[in-house]
């Protein structure tokens, strides 16, 4: 019975995922653009890829965005969490309101930080309306700067769960080694870097694969917020290969492009995944 | 909501695991910090919500966070039932239905199915389960552009390319990754005796899920129902894939009608339309928040 | 009711061996303990007997039919766990009423089954009450419920008092031993506490790494222990071993400077010279005084009293030896005092010292 239960699950994990990503592999190593062709081309789809300007912008932007999306949403997340972990009132409150901008789809953050950062009518109109004349924000046009528009975003709507992760965490550490630690007389801050922040080394681990997990993801937050724009200014390697494959018929580059991703994502995901499951039977 | 204010007090109280800053000065520290950035979080969806409720001319004369003089719903009247997206003008409200038609299917078939595989991969052990298992987890993290130009075929072979139920089968296909691990680790934490006296008893497969684990697990089945409604519905790239035409969910009808009008931007029309996309997964969390997270808490995130 | 065989019963993980041939077999009625450190296969042999665990070679027979390969469901055992298991959404009543629930018997009969246990146990204001809502000890009685319900050929025990406190943990000792004499039932009962083992049991079997040390009635085991490991694991305090070497007639302590006879119940023949290890139980020391019947004794240097009550147990000294005695509360010791302690050595026993076996 067991077997039974599991097998059609089996067989669409089988198929959809390691079957589409075997015939995505392969593709990248054939000649197709508009349509599956199977004239094998070698690492010709490859060297094309990374002779794109386009997608090498697309990397610098991973860059950019994935490291400042990490340490953005782990260094404000773990803040949070720490206050909130203070035996503070209304803590359900302010763990709503930090968790809500998770609830939206990435469209709809798109849509919201277009509407706030917009050079017309958002914070620069706000903020010379409070009488500060000369604020300037035009991140959202200027082809520099567009990429951290994306980065507030983001930080923005997946620091509650980021929080929520410490904050379990937080909750799951001993508290006899707190008291012991203030016995020993071991002033707070102390008591943070010392115990409490180690301890959470299990919580970091998460928190970054799943941050990174979403970082290479991100995809409709691009979309819904500068369409990649200005110009290609702030492509990513999920938006170029969203292009290469449905508008540009260039599926042999788009699969080289998704087996790129797929590889990095990959080597943070595999090791992540072994060391949990390793350790975790016998619980 | 008052309950869950009471709920969390008490948990607050009694909790372990909190270190008190004695100090006056740290009290104001902590609750000034918490204030100022709970503003910044909640001012996006206030500025939404504010500009949803004014006409064009009145967004030009005030600014983000103005309230409204005349609050009105012309906006969220015009963009659920009139506005112009692609080249069919009826509003979002049929997206809107699409989202529902998808997201109920697929969250149902998806949490089944994983709550079965997660209780064989709990209890019942066979060769190779945890490699097995590791697969499966695998595919909650691959990044979906992989699986999109052979997924699109696939649909196209089985005669559902551009439709709901297409939809309806890429998201159970992903989506049970998620459900299994969550209980599967949620069923491991169930003492492995409860299963031995459960067979001792009489109780054969079918008895044991249904009769002994279903009733306490609860907590984990909020956890999938909400992970899943809400990625369901807020999915976008499966959505702009593989729907077509009128079988688009809410979220690619919102990025269309935003991003793809012409002339000059309709912003109280483009925060209605973003609020209407957004409700009904706000809804969710708000009535159903603290159960996602204390089931978060307790099985999903273990390490 | 049944009688139980476990003939040649070995169960291996590659070359590991958790359980080695083991061979015990019981009446009809009879209350088996099997009794160990942790990690000596018992609750494995109990999972085997079960039928939740399956052994490698040999086989197991109830009522003389063999139940090897048979689902637990279809051997006709009961089982009382260590963490009760009680299935916690469902109330007392439901979980008492499970298996019959399973075995599809009419809900009527049922009810009057569950009502039945529930009287014998006491537990009837509690039928609807879910377990969460109970103490420990009345989880206990509800997991007793659960097994009794069944009435089936044999209840299986596993270590079912571990979680209870002191005081309970003797009260539902006794509780089970008068429902044992009730039902006349036949019970399996695992345990790692030999206190438990010589209380309830009609037989006990001791185990150590896998293999069965010795399996006899509580006297026997007590009595006439036939290795080191027996004698030493089963009383407390537990037995003295003391180093001798046999000169003659008699054994010379060694590090003690002191002689004593060799024990008339050792009936091997005995080369000169030979290392052993002389078994006495605290109880069978005492202070030797005027009034008493001559016999062997020893001047020891008492150095710890520890009463206990209706004992005082006495840490002795024989030049490097220490020797635990057990006295009548009121025995006039003193730390520091030297005194002449007669042994009793109608049930001493001597064991190979090499070996450890009984001689």
């Amino acid at each position: 019975m067991p077997a039974i239960v599991l097998s059609p699950s089996l067989a669409a994990v089988t198929v959809c995922v390691y079957g589409f990503i075997a015939y995505t592999a392969i593709l990248s190593f054939t000649g197709s653009k508009m349509f599956a062709r199977f004239d094998f081309v070698g690492w010709r789809q490859y060297e094309r890829l990374f002779e794109n300007p386009r997608w090498i912008t697309a990397i610098e932007n991973m860059a950019i965005f994935g490291g400042l999306y990490i340490i953005g949403a782990t260094c404000l997340g773990l803040f949070i969490a720490i206050l909130i972990d203070q035996k503070i009132r209304l803590e359900g409150v302010f763990r709503a309101v930090f968790l809500y901008p998770m609830a939206l789809s990435f469209v709809v953050t798109g849509v919201i930080w277009q509407w706030l950062l917009n050079p017309g009518l958002g914070l620069e109109h706000m903020m010379r309306s409070l009488g500060w004349e000369s604020f300037t924000f035009q991140w959202l046009i200027e082809p520099e700067r567009a990429i951290y528009t994306i980065v507030i975003a983001g930080v923005w709507q997946v620091t509650g769960f980021v929080m929520a992760l410490f904050l379990a965490g937080l909750r799951g550490i001993d508290t006899e080694i707190l008291r012991a630690a203030r016995v020993d007389g071991a002033p707070i801050h102390k008591v943070y870097t010392r115990i409490i922040i180690p301890a959470l080394r299990p919580a970091f681990l998460t928190v970054f694969v799943i941050e990174a997990h979403l970082a290479i993801k991100s995809y409709d937050l691009v979309v819904a917020l500068t369409k990649g724009g200005p110009g290609v200014s702030t492509e990513l390697p999920s938006t170029f290969m969203y292009s290469m494959t449905f508008t540009r018929n260039e599926l042999g580059v788009g699969a080289a492009s998704a087996t790129v991703m797929l590889v990095s994502l990959a080597s943070i995901i595999i090791p992540y995944l072994y060391s949990e499951l390793r350790n975790d039977r016998h619980a | 909501m008052t309950a869950m204010l009471e709920s969390s007090s008490a948990a607050a109280a009694n909790r372990p695991g909190s270190i008190r800053w004695s100090k006056q000065f740290g009290r104001v520290f902590v609750y000034g910090c918490l204030a100022l950035l709970a503003l910044v979080f909640l001012a996006p969806l206030l500025s939404m919500l504010l500009t949803s409720l004014k006409s064009m001319d009145e967004i030009r004369a005030g600014n983000l966070l103005s309230l409204p003089s005349t609050p009105t719903f012309a906006a969220w009247a015009n963009v659920w039932g009139a506005s112009c997206i692609g080249v069919t003008c009826g509003g979002l409200k049929g997206y809107f239905g699409n989202s529902f038609l998808i997201v109920v299917p697929a969250t149902f078939i998806s949490v089944a199915l994983g709550a079965f595989n997660g209780y064989v991969f709990a209890q019942w052990r066979f060769r190779g389960d945890n490699l097995i298992f590791g697969l499966i987890l695998f595919g909650c993290f691959i990044p979906f552009q992989i699986v999109l130009i052979p997924m699109a075929g696939l649909l196209g072979k089985l005669g559902l390319a551009g439709t709901i139920p297409g939809l309806i089968l890429v998201h159970v296909v992903y989506g049970i990754c998620f459900t299994t691990m969550f209980f599967r680790n949620y069923f491991i934490t169930v003492p492995a005796e409860i299963f031995k006296a459960a067979r001792v008893d009489g109780a054969g497969f079918w008895a044991i899920f249904f009769r002994i684990l279903l009733p306490i697990s609860w907590p984990i089945v909020m956890v999938s129902i909400i992970w899943q409604f809400t990625g369901v519905w807020n999915d976008f790239l499966f959505g702009v894939s593989f729907a077509a035409g009128t079988n688009q969910p809410v979220t690619v009808a919102l990025n269309n009608l935003v991003n793809t009008s012409t002339g000059t931007k309709a912003y109280n029309e483009d925060m209605a339309a973003a609020m209407i996309a957004a409700l009904p997964t706000i809804l969710i969390y708000v009535a159903a928040g603290r159960y996602f997270l204390r089931g978060l808490m307790a099985g999903a995130v273990k390490g | 009711m049944a009688n139980l065989a476990i003939n040649h019963v070995t169960k291996s993980f590659g070359s590991l061996a958790v359980l080695n041939d083991i061979n015990i077999a019981i009446e009809d009625g009879e209350f088996l303990v099997l009794v160990g450190p942790s990690g000596c296969g018992k609750s494995t042999l109990l999972s085997i007997i079960a039928g939740l665990d399956e052994h490698t070679s040999g086989s197991i027979t109830i009522d003389g039919d063999p139940v090897d390969g048979l689902e637990p469901k279809e051997r006709d055992i009961a089982m009382v766990f260590q963490s009760y298991a009680l299935y916690p959404a469902m109330s007392v009543e439901q979980n008492i009423g499970f298996s019959l629930e399973m075995s599809k018997m009419p809900k009527a009969q049922r009810l009057e089954r569950v009502s039945k246990v529930a009287d014998l146990l006491q537990i009837t204001h509690l039928l609807k009450r879910k377990p969460g809502q109970l103490s420990g000890g009345q989880r206990q009685r509800v997991a007793m419920g659960r097994a009794l319900v069944r009435e089936p050929k044999i209840f299986l025990f596993d270590e079912p008092l571990s979680n209870l406190d002191a005081k309970l943990r003797v009260e539902m000792r006794t509780e089970i031993k008068k429902l044992h004499q009730r039902l006349g039932a036949t019970i399996v009962y695992v345990t790692h506490d030999q206190i438990e083992a010589m209380t309830m049991a009609t037989r006990i079997a001791v185990m150590k790494d896998g293999i069965l040390q010795q399996f006899g009635t509580p006297e026997d085991i007590y009595d006439r222990p036939k290795n080191v490991f027996v004698a030493t694991f089963m009383g407390s305090p537990a037995m003295n071993l003391l180093p001798a070497t046999v000169v003659g007639e008699t054994l010379s302590l060694k590090g003690a400077d002191a002689v004593l006879p060799v024990p008339a119940s050792v009936v091997a023949p005995l080369t000169e010279g030979r290392e052993v290890l002389l078994g006495l139980r605290p109880e069978w020391l005492s202070l030797a005084s005027a009034g008493s019947p001559s016999g062997p004794s020893l001047p020891l240097l008492v150095e710890v009293i520890e009463p206990t009550g209706p004992d005082v147990f006495a840490a002795l000294r024989a030049g490097e030896r220490e020797i635990m005695a057990r006295l009548p509360t009121g025995t006039p010791v003193a730390p520091g005092q030297k005194a002449s302690f007669a042994i009793d050595l109608s049930k001493a026993i001597l064991f190979d010292a090499a070996s450890g076996v009984a001689l």
